[in-house]
């Protein structure tokens, strides 16, 4: 599972039947210090985040699981928000 | 997932039998705000997207959980075409027709405004304030 700030939504009204009434979010993932880290990307949200919000999700296969017994066509879901992090500094 | 736009198409003759009267479209991933990055991929298109659109493509074996591809030998499908982004109150239109609608007369305006440069430029100075 990875970081990410959620920093905008996806419109789109012709999608896949298993994708409906679910919300696209577009994500960037972040690193431990809160920056910027990678290339932004599209998400299902399976928590109810919204703009703004610091979430974790998961990538890959696993990533429609939080939507059983549904099957949604997805690679990249988020599973959680995150209130804090702490890390040690330097590490 | 990631966005992505349609720029063009694959035939192909000989192929694996589970791929026969699929779509392939070759698309060019792009940045919430149009701006392509990475390289190309082919995508099977499962929702009758086109030439131009904006799509939403997921990879990996998450891909064969599109509608049709059950057991397909695939790892990129397109699942939806994005009519809108928004991002930190930025709006970006995606509609693929409408986006070549757009540009048309865009290109137009360039031709007309290529002799008169200075007075373009001084409109565009000019409309801030307003």
């Amino acid at each position: 599972m990875q970081l990410a700030r959620v920093i905008g939504e996806v419109v789109s009204t012709i999608k896949d039947a298993n994708l409906s009434g679910v919300k696209l979010l577009v994500l960037q993932p972040v690193d431990a210090a809160g920056a910027n880290a990678g290339r932004t990307l599209v998400a299902l949200d399976s928590v109810g985040a919204g703009v703004g919000e610091h979430v974790f999700f998961v990538r890959g296969r696993e990533a429609a699981f939080p939507f059983y017994p549904s099957e949604p066509p997805t690679d990249a879901s988020i599973v959680g928000i995150v209130d804090h992090w702490d890390v040690e500094a330097g590490s | 997932m990631i966005v992505a736009k349609i720029v063009g198409t694959v035939v192909a003759t000989r192929k694996d039998e589970r791929l026969v009267s699929n779509k392939l479209l070759v698309a060019r991933p792009i940045d919430p705000f149009g701006k392509p990055e990475g390289n190309y991929l082919v995508a099977v298109d499962t929702v009758d997207a086109g030439f131009g659109e904006t799509v939403l493509i997921v990879s990996g074996s998450s891909a064969r959980m599109a509608s049709g591809m059950k057991d397909c030998p695939v790892d990129a499908a397109i699942v939806g075409i994005i009519d809108t982004i928004h991002v930190a109150g930025f709006k970006t239109e995606l509609s693929g027709q409408a986006d070549e609608r757009a540009s048309e007369p865009t290109r137009a305006e360039r031709g007309s405004r290529g002799p008169a440069g200075e007075r373009g430029g001084e409109s565009e100075r000019r409309s801030p304030p307003e």
